[in-house]
């Protein structure tokens, strides 16, 4: 081992380390948000130009280890870098840091006291922290610390505010998770009860001597685990219910991330322990067809772009898993480029939702409209990674369709023609499902927004608006517009509805809510002004500013920036996609062939009772 | 090796008692499942660790005689997690009982206004999807509508 190497080894732990000292600093800062805000910046700044060393050393001197503390290899942590965790390290932090740059930016346009923002940066980092142990774990055990971890701070990121459906969607969501970590820890149990360690590559040695139907056994349970995680249809029915209801930023973070932590140890399990067990593959391939199939069809039945985007989010989980369980070189590579490229483009779409919420009012597309006209930098920032996720060539997610479309067709077996055809046809049903919200939020000139039954609400509202100018009572009458029609269509006089944002002309615009209506409204951050307290359904178009302001339909800058800085990542991912193939391609041999991972892990021990 | 019956039934018994609870309604009743699901999983953790030995300090019993320490170290981790996602859940049934006077999971608005707007197939009623981001305006049931500025009201003075 050579000393550049061990210098590397020893700023392994940082990527963990530094966040979470990050955290306990951010929240001695609690009163300080302006340094606390940089901090977080910076901490995360940081553990990229980290993981991005990590990632050059591992990719020209194969993997990296370093065992916490020193001690000999199987007692001690070890903490291992190879090009597969430096790769996924990298993008997930990458993105990591521009969703807080986005996070920062809502949290400082809304200019909100009270918005619990000094719980924010402490939980986000400790989310870093743990995803990054989990990408970093040589130890089975460690891994599980490392959901744990990820998994405390996310129950906190997503019920953030309390309010009645994030508080509903989060017991879903701890209950189901906490469910598939005790099923994790089974695993544990019963990996350590087979073959008395839980250190990766020891397990990896050891496993083959372990009777077919055992393993058989213990590979099920973990990838039970790992699938709920990863939201593989049928353990995926938890995630459209929980993610769409957070704050724009944390959905950004959860899709891309942590879906991605559960995929990455199907890609350890399935790689370095379980190398040859033709069930799985089956299974998983099955699996892997179905998950992208219900979930696309999900994705073509939902209204609310969040929850679009969330069955999409599930349905691409199945690209992964087809790769995965073609178990071949290619196949993995595939996976492991599509990963990259889908922790983008997912991160950015959620982001660019949080801005049509702002600017729209809704994130449904049965009430919006207009966009195009009302924000042309919208509609770019939109576009771009919605036909990426689509697969539209040149952009990266046609690249890694392609690859494992590529992989399946060399495997050849009759199942993964079938998985192949699936792949394709989700692809087509995914643009068909991020075309239908760019046709009807973007491209529907506002005044064509279904006109619903007017209910008696919406006359009192607009009552009290009659000193306001006619761009206030129609947006204003508009956001009541759904409701009450669900009692079967309350009768009152039909008036004109049209879009939110009728008649917001850039510049020129006023908002839609009351000034009093604000008042004492549940701080529900970041959203906090959608929701009036008195009950009066005023959407107020967050982002066109406080009430009576004079307000344009500008983007706020540093959340359009950031979101704008995702997209240019997702595109340059097409750019660099040869390079980046590259790594991916030499990640799958790595994984495939096994021994540089555990060669690289025992070369670290000085204890000679490991070698039997 | 002899195998340790009576932890394995035991843990039986506590898995069968866990998923009983946790497919419950009541959300108190799934937190109940959780930790015994938990106390299951600990248990089967110290069973994989083996036979039970003298106590595993140094000196003061031959190595071969020893529990296995790595295990109970596990488990101690396992414990601290399961604590720290009990007060979590404990504190969010809690708001849920602040916020509906109900221990029940209510059901996803969501899902419902999806599997009505089927029912129905009807076209206007596409009309009917709120926002996710809407809270007060989306959450509450059609027939609790009139409650709505009430129980706003309340969270609002909170």
């Amino acid at each position: 081992m050579n000393p550049g190497s061990s210098l590397l080894a020893t700023i392994i732990p940082l990527p963990v380390l530094l966040p979470l000292l990050g955290a306990g600093a951010t929240l001695v800062l609690s009163r300080r948000p302006t340094l606390q805000r940089a901090l977080s910046v910076v901490v995360l700044t940081v553990v990229v130009v980290i993981a991005a060393l990590l990632l050059v050393a591992a990719v020209q001197n194969g993997p990296i280890v370093v065992t916490v503390g020193s001690w000999p290899v199987p007692l001690g942590i070890t903490l291992v870098v190879d090009p597969l965790s430096a790769l996924m390290l990298l993008t997930s932090m990458t993105v990591t840091l521009a969703v807080l740059v986005y996070a920062i930016g809502q949290g400082v346009y809304d200019r909100d006291e009270t918005t619990p923002i000094t719980i924010f940066h402490p939980t986000y980092l400790v989310l870093a922290a743990g995803v990054a142990n989990a990408f970093l774990s040589g130890d089975l055990f460690n891994l599980y610390v490392g959901f744990e971890v990820l998994l405390m701070a996310s129950y906190v990121l997503l019920t953030l505010g309390g309010s009645r459906s994030r508080v509903r969607a989060g017991i879903t969501y701890v209950v189901v998770n906490v469910v598939s970590s005790l099923v994790f820890l089974v695993g544990i149990a019963l990996v350590y009860a087979a073959v008395g360690t839980l250190n990766l590559a020891q397990i990896s040695l050891r496993m083959e001597q372990v009777p077919p139907g055992t393993a058989l056994a213990i590979h099920l349970v973990l990838l039970t685990a790992f699938g709920i995680k990863a939201a593989v249809f049928p353990l995926s029915a938890w995630l459209p219910d929980s993610y769409p209801t957070a704050a724009a930023p944390v959905t950004a973070v959860f899709a891309g991330l942590l879906t991605k932590v559960g995929v990455y140890s199907i890609i350890r399990t399935e790689t370095l322990i379980f190398p040859d067990s033709e069930v799985t593959q089956t299974i998983l391939l099955v699996a892997a067809g179905l998950t992208m199939l219900v979930g696309a069809l999900g994705a073509i039945a939902q209204a609310d772009i969040k929850r679009i985007l969330s069955f999409t989010l599930v349905s691409h989980i199945g690209y992964m898993i087809f790769g995965i369980a073609l178990a071949t070189p290619l196949g993995v590579a595939g996976a492991v480029f599509y990963v990259v490229h889908h922790i983008t483009v997912q991160a950015t779409l959620f982001c660019v939702v949080g801005l049509i919420e702002g600017v729209g009012g809704s994130t449904s597309v049965t009430r919006l409209g207009g966009l195009m006209k009302a924000s042309p930098v919208l509609a770019v920032l939109w576009f771009i990674p919605a036909i990426n996720l689509g697969g539209i060539p040149p952009l990266s997610g046609f690249v890694g369709k392609l690859g494992l479309v590529q992989a399946g067709v060399v495997d050849g077996s009759a199942l993964a023609w079938v998985v192949v055809v699936v792949a394709v046809l989700t692809s087509l049903l995914t643009l068909y499902a991020v075309t239908k919200v760019w046709v009807l939020a973007f491209w529907r000139p506002a005044d064509q927004i279904p006109v619903p039954d007017a209910p008696d609400e919406t006359a009192e509202s607009e009552d009290e608006y009659g000193d306001e100018d006619s761009d206030d009572e129609e947006a204003a009458g508009d956001g009541d517009a759904a409701r009450p029609s669900g009692d079967g269509g309350l009768p009152g006089a039909p008036s004109p509805r049209t879009g939110v944002l009728t008649g917001v002309r850039p510049g020129t615009a006023r908002t839609i809510a009351r000034q009093e209506a604000n008042i004492g409204a549940e701080v529900d951050w970041p959203v906090a002004r959608l929701a009036p307290a008195d009950g009066t359904p005023a959407l107020s178009g967050r982002l066109l500013g406080a009430p009576g302001d004079r307000v344009s339909s500008r983007l706020p800058k540093v959340m359009a920036g950031a979101t704008g800085a995702l997209v240019a990542l997702g595109l340059s991912l097409t750019v660099v996609a040869g390079p980046l193939y590259a790594v991916a391609d030499q990640a799958a041999d790595d994984l495939v062939a096994r021994s540089p991972y555990i060669s690289a892990v025992f070369a670290q021990t000085v204890d000679d009772r490991v070698a039997r | 090796m002899t195998s340790p019956i009576v932890l394995l039934a035991l843990i039986g018994v506590l898995y069968a008692a866990g998923v009983y609870l946790i497919l419950e309604r009541s959300l108190t009743r799934v937190l109940l499942g959780i930790l015994v699901l938990g106390n299951g999983t600990n248990v089967l953790v110290i069973v994989a660790g083996g036979r039970a030995g003298a106590p595993p300090l140094v000196g003061t019993a031959p190595d071969a005689e020893m529990s296995d320490a790595l295990v109970q170290a596990l488990v101690l981790t396992a414990i601290v997690i399961t604590l720290g996602v009990t007060a979590f859940l404990l504190a969010l049934i809690h708001r849920t009982w602040t916020l509906e006077r109900e221990d029940d999971l209510t059901e996803d608005v969501e899902d419902r206004s999806v599997r009505r707007r089927l029912a129905r197939g009807e076209q206007e009623d596409e009309e009917e999807l709120d926002t996710t981001g809407c809270e007060n305006a989306s959450d509450t049931d059609d027939d609790e509508s009139e409650l709505e500025p009430a129980s706003a009201g309340g969270e609002a003075a909170r």
